[in-house]
């Protein structure tokens, strides 16, 4: 068992004896799958109003009727779920003062930062792959596209990620739980606002910059089924970014 | 084994350690001994590798505490003032994840634990969840979990406080049998334990370090004047005053109650004979006349209260010094 693994272990364990998980994954289920239910309900009433005037067979695309909403709503709940996943990683550490145990103990911050993450992200992919019994519902009675919603998943999986790791970096700042939930909050509320702010400066060098700051575009465009290196590298980038900035918040710790 | 020398350390423009130098050998167990704020946690963190000096250079086992951090780390164990706990995990899960990352083999690992839970008397316990256990189990899983990877230097943040006095004998007994394998500094505000478990103390005071000595010669050294109590069975408001002109009194304070007085009187002159007489003659009744044996106390507030004003000649009320 390399030491990233304990990290792991630990954490896993810590997270699943306390009620948060299960809370935060309730809420996060019944809220995804009451959006996917009242937009299925709402695709097949159109359908059934549409045979009713043409007197045909219709079918409407799902792609655009449901999952495309679906996937721009689940992201807005990470945004607020997520932060609470990630609040007491390290503000918990410092509180307890169990962090003076981990960073006298011969092993690395590399590791420490490695094996936070790499819980929040178990827990999360394992809320991520409940949610795909709905298009897999779903398939059994309409037809649809999967190729956007296998990167659709892509682009949740890589969105999660990204929010994980700003608030790994958050709860690294303070032994105040509430204030890196907060804080972390803030930091993806001002990314997401970057996006809005490009689209109101336009077609602009500013404009660009700005916009591909944002997650809002390499979001929008992975979940419309489109492929582009540059926006798996966008939250690859910002992800390995964050990672380093809590690295960096953690060994700063010791120095003060 | 563990060598500081000069050593400073500031936060910002606050000194917390001022040029600090010591050395301690191989198997020795040695006290820290000061006031709150006078720089021993600072200096146990610096030890351990958690923070590093701003000046000065550290060497634990030979090992150079900012040149090869990992292997000073290995060589220590240390429990912090607050013992570092995971409330959530139970006392062996908490052990197996120190061990584990204190990187003990696991095939040692488990008899290890066995050995340590067996020594720091928590086998009835190891199952329970470690944020129901009480206080005094707490801080025997902290030391387990300092101890856990038997390193060679032990490092102990008061080990003792908020245990009972049962429990303080028995981590102190601990403490002494680990004495000859392990060298150990541990640091405290009770002196009767610097006394019964240290063979050095170290006195730190406002990040400087006052004197380092053995308990006994420390307590000799400041013997500049004996103190006598003395006990009468009527108050007399002037007998404060009349005493002060005894000679050989350097200094005169009440006691808790009227009757008591406390004598601070010169090195090697003896006046019971005189002072007895005294009391006698002016017949306020006699009840007890004894010599205060100078503690380690005394010698520690002597040594810490050296840049306060000092005290007025008479003073009430007040205890010895």
């Amino acid at each position: 068992m390399t030491p990233v693994h304990t990290i792991v272990a630990k954490e896993l364990r810590s997270a699943f004896v306390s009620p948060v998980v299960y809370v935060i994954a309730a809420i996060f289920l019944a809220i995804v799958g009451l959006l996917a239910y009242s937009a299925a309900a709402n695709a097949s009433n159109q359908a059934i109003r549409l045979m009713q005037i043409q007197n045909t067979y219709a079918q409407l695309n799902l792609n655009d009727m449901l999952f495309r909403p679906l996937f721009r709503s689940i992201n807005l709940i990470l945004m607020i779920i997520l932060p609470l996943l990630t609040m007491r990683l390290f503000a918990e550490e410092r509180k307890l003062r169990t962090f003076e145990l981990l960073l006298t103990s011969p092993i690395g911050v590399n590791e420490i930062v490695s094996g936070k993450f790499m819980s929040v992200i178990i827990v999360y992919s394992g809320l991520l792959s409940l949610t795909s019994l709905i298009p897999i519902t779903l398939s059994a009675y309409a037809t649809f596209d999967w190729r956007p919603i296998y990167l659709g998943y892509v682009a949740l999986f890589l969105q999660g990620a990204l929010l994980i790791s700003i608030g790994l970096f958050a709860s690294a700042l303070t032994e105040n739980q509430i204030i890196a939930a907060f804080l972390s909050f803030g930091c993806i509320l001002g990314l997401w606002m970057l996006g809005a702010l490009g689209g109101i400066v336009g077609d602009t060098t500013i404009g660009h910059i700005l916009s591909y700051l944002s997650f809002s575009e390499h979001y929008e465009r992975l979940i419309r089924g489109l492929f582009n290196l540059k926006d798996i590298l966008y939250y690859v980038s910002g992800i390995a970014f964050m990672w380093f900035a809590a690295h960096q918040a953690v060994d700063a710790y010791r120095w003060k | 084994m563990i060598n500081v020398q000069h050593v400073t350390k500031r936060y910002g423009n606050a000194t917390a350690l001022d040029d600090i130098s010591f050395s301690i050998n191989k198997g020795e167990i040695v006290a820290f001994l000061g006031p709150n704020g006078a720089g021993k946690t600072t200096t146990m963190r610096i030890l351990t590798g958690f923070m590093p000096p701003t000046l000065g250079t550290v060497r634990i086992a030979g090992f150079d505490c900012l040149e090869s951090p990992w292997e000073v780390k290995k060589h220590i164990g240390y429990l912090p003032e607050t013992p570092p706990l995971y409330l959530e995990l139970t006392v062996s899960e908490y052990l197996t994840f120190v061990g584990r990352i204190k990187r003990l083999p696991d095939d040692q690992l488990t008899e290890r634990m066995d050995t340590i839970i067996t020594q720091t008397g928590l086998a009835d316990v190891r199952g329970r969840v470690i944020g129901h256990l009480s206080r005094g189990y707490r801080q025997r899983v902290g030391l387990a979990q300092a101890l856990l990877h038997d390193p060679p230097v032990l490092i102990l943040d008061e080990p003792t406080t908020g245990l009972d006095p049962n429990q303080i004998i028995e981590i102190r007994e601990l403490i002494k049998s680990l004495a000859g394998s392990h060298t150990i500094i541990l640091s405290t505000h009770l002196l009767a334990e610097a006394t019964a478990i240290c063979q050095r103390v170290i006195i730190i005071h406002r990040g400087r370090i006052v004197a380092v000595d053995t308990p006994e010669q420390l307590g000799a050294k400041l013997r500049e004047s004996e103190t006598l109590s003395l006990t009468v069975k009527q108050s007399d408001p002037d007998l404060l005053e009349a005493l002060h002109h005894i000679p050989g009194v350097i200094r005169v304070s009440q006691g808790a109650t009227a009757h008591t007085y406390f004598l601070d009187t010169q090195m090697g002159r003896d006046i019971r004979e005189e002072l007895t007489q005294f009391i006698v003659s002016r017949k306020v009744g006699l009840l007890e006349l004894k010599t205060q044996p100078l503690t380690l106390e005394d010698a520690f507030k002597v040594l810490t209260q050296t840049n306060t004003p000092s005290a007025p000649n008479i003073s009430t009320p007040g205890g010895p010094h």
